[in-house]
């Protein structure tokens, strides 16, 4: 483990700690990645909100004194949030690797004092989040049993040098109850356009509601859904095991991704030049806009990979895709630049110079 | 309506109580309810699943059964209403009647039926860091008023040092 740092070098992080975008996984053209989340607390001590600040910094201090006990954390970083820069908190966001909640990026915005990370090459530990600990692993593609294993792993290895709060009926005590039980969200990000330019969307999103399925944006709870990029998780975590939400989420997944198919397949039959000219005006517009906001960027990106996935355009990696969803966003641009961007304006130059060159590079598209 | 108890000013809210002998009803205006410790909720900012729990309790008038604050983080029911998170792991014992019925609506179910979990023993914990521990609790109680769960602690302080 190494030291706390106050200013953010990206290169102590396993992989930048991005390994889950480079597209390796199953159904990676439509899934983009899978997360699976354990929420614990720690006996003893008030839940994260309601703790003084002595009792969180105790909490964080007894956490690291059990990590030598923890292989799955060995080598990990840890990063103090609440020694790190806005834009380095943000950063973090962005890539997925700590909650809105943690990074102090909500509508309050400060961060809590003792907000942690610590971030290992199969999973991370958030420390201070709204519960004590959460667990996460985040895999490329459709990886459901991979993702949980290395949670499982962490949560057993963790569990048993650091007490959590567990109750004979209830199950993992979290502060909020809709987490409580096992304390698992098992979600994957994945790209619907087809079933959005197809109209269905709404009645298969308003179908994995009744599943017990609830979906969000990109950057979970709160966010907005943006560029057909969709957040599908369970809904409830009491009253059923971890391999029961597992497989029930794999299931309806594995659906998702035929039906995601078949209206692909009826796009190009129904629709073929009509979708092929948007898809290369989205391609176009990305290769040489000058400015782009980040909406217009991910709406123009969900154009693109769509047209990577049905092989209109050639050359181009998904890899490349998935790494422009996160490094073509506002805290990522200002640390390529190495300065603060002064606003959105200037965001949005900067933007579209990153993305023109990134996919300039791949030399991609022509036919 | 005039306040029953002052009968100045105008009744805002209505306080209900149950009693052994039945439903007792009181007409209060803003300053006795508040002198008598009775909420006037009418500009309480509540949580979504404050909502539903204040719905849960009042369709199964659970509310009796359950402790009013919690004994460790001394949390209320009025803190879940604003807030729609738990102040501990303690909580859930003090609101368990509430609880169970408000995990039912949510989950369809109120008991886990996932992976089973016993504590590891853990070193007997320094004195400092008990003591440390019973005045953060000390000190949140004064804060949320609950004087008597105070009084208990600064005992158990002086009784360690």
């Amino acid at each position: 483990m190494s030291a706390a740092k106050s200013s953010l070098d990206l290169s102590l992080l396993p992989d930048g700690g991005v390994r889950w975008l480079d597209a390796s996984g199953a159904n990676a053209d439509i899934v983009i990645s899978t997360r699976m989340r354990l929420a614990r607390n720690v006996s003893g001590y008030a839940f994260t909100a309601r703790a003084r600040e002595a009792e969180r910094l105790r909490m964080l201090a007894q956490v690291r004194d059990a990590l030598p006990n923890v292989p799955t954390l060995r080598g990990s970083v840890l990063f103090r949030l609440d020694e790190l820069s806005q834009n380095d908190r943000q950063l973090l966001h962005e890539r997925h690797l700590v909650s809105k909640e943690l990074a102090g990026l909500d509508a309050q915005n400060t961060v809590r004092s003792g907000a942690a990370v610590f971030l290992g090459e199969d999973a991370g530990l958030l420390v201070n989040e709204e519960d004590h600990l959460r667990l996460q692993a985040l895999r490329s593609g459709f990886a459901v049993p991979e993702a949980f294993e290395a949670v499982q792993r962490l949560d057993r290895e963790l569990g048993s040098h650091v007490p959590y709060a567990f109750h004979r009926e209830f199950g993992f005590l979290t502060a909020c109850p809709t987490n409580v039980g096992t304390g698992l969200r098992a979600s994957v990000l994945i790209h619907l356009p087809g079933l959005v330019h197809t109209k269905e969307i709404k009645k298969v999103l308003t179908g994995l509601q009744q599943m017990g399925l609830t979906y969000r944006g990109l950057y979970g709870e709160g966010s907005e859904v943006v560029g057909n990029f969709f957040q599908l998780s369970n809904q409830t975590t009491l009253g059923r095991s971890e391999e029961d939400l597992q497989e029930h989420l794999v299931r309806v997944v594995r659906q998702l991704i035929e039906r995601e198919e078949e209206a692909r397949r009826i796009l190009v039959r129904d629709a073929g030049y009509i979708i092929e000219d948007k898809l290369w005006r989205a391609y176009g517009t990305l290769r040489y806009a000058r400015s782009l906001t980040f909406d217009e960027a991910m709406n123009f990106l969900s154009g693109v990979r769509l047209a990577v996935g049905l092989k209109l355009i050639s050359g181009l990696s998904v890899y490349t895709l998935n790494k422009l969803l996160i490094f073509a966003q506002a805290a990522h641009l200002a640390h390529q630049e190495g300065r603060v961007l002064k606003d959105d304006d200037e965001a949005n130059l900067v933007r579209a110079r990153y993305v023109r060159q990134a996919l300039a590079s791949e030399g991609g598209g022509h036919q | 309506m005039l306040c029953e108890h002052c009968n100045e000013r105008d009744a805002v809210v209505e306080s209900i109580k149950v009693l052994p002998t039945g439903v007792k009803h009181e007409h209060l205006c803003d300053k006795c309810a508040k002198a008598k410790g009775v909420e006037t909720t009418i500009t309480m900012q509540q949580h979504a699943l404050g909502e539903m729990m204040q719905a849960v309790q009042q369709q199964a008038s659970l509310v009796t059964a359950d402790a009013a604050s919690c004994g460790f983080c001394g949390a209320t029911a009025r803190d879940f209403r604003l807030t729609g998170r738990l102040g501990c792991a303690h909580c859930y014992e003090a609101m368990e009647h509430s609880l169970r019925e408000l995990l039912r609506r949510l989950h369809g179910n109120s008991k886990h039926v996932g992976k089973r979990y016993i504590a590891p023993q853990v070193q007997m914990e320094s004195k400092v860091d008990s003591v440390h521990d019973l005045e953060d609790r000390l000190r949140r109680a004064v804060e949320s008023e609950q004087f008597e769960l105070a009084a208990e602690l600064r005992d158990r302080i002086r009784v360690i040092e």
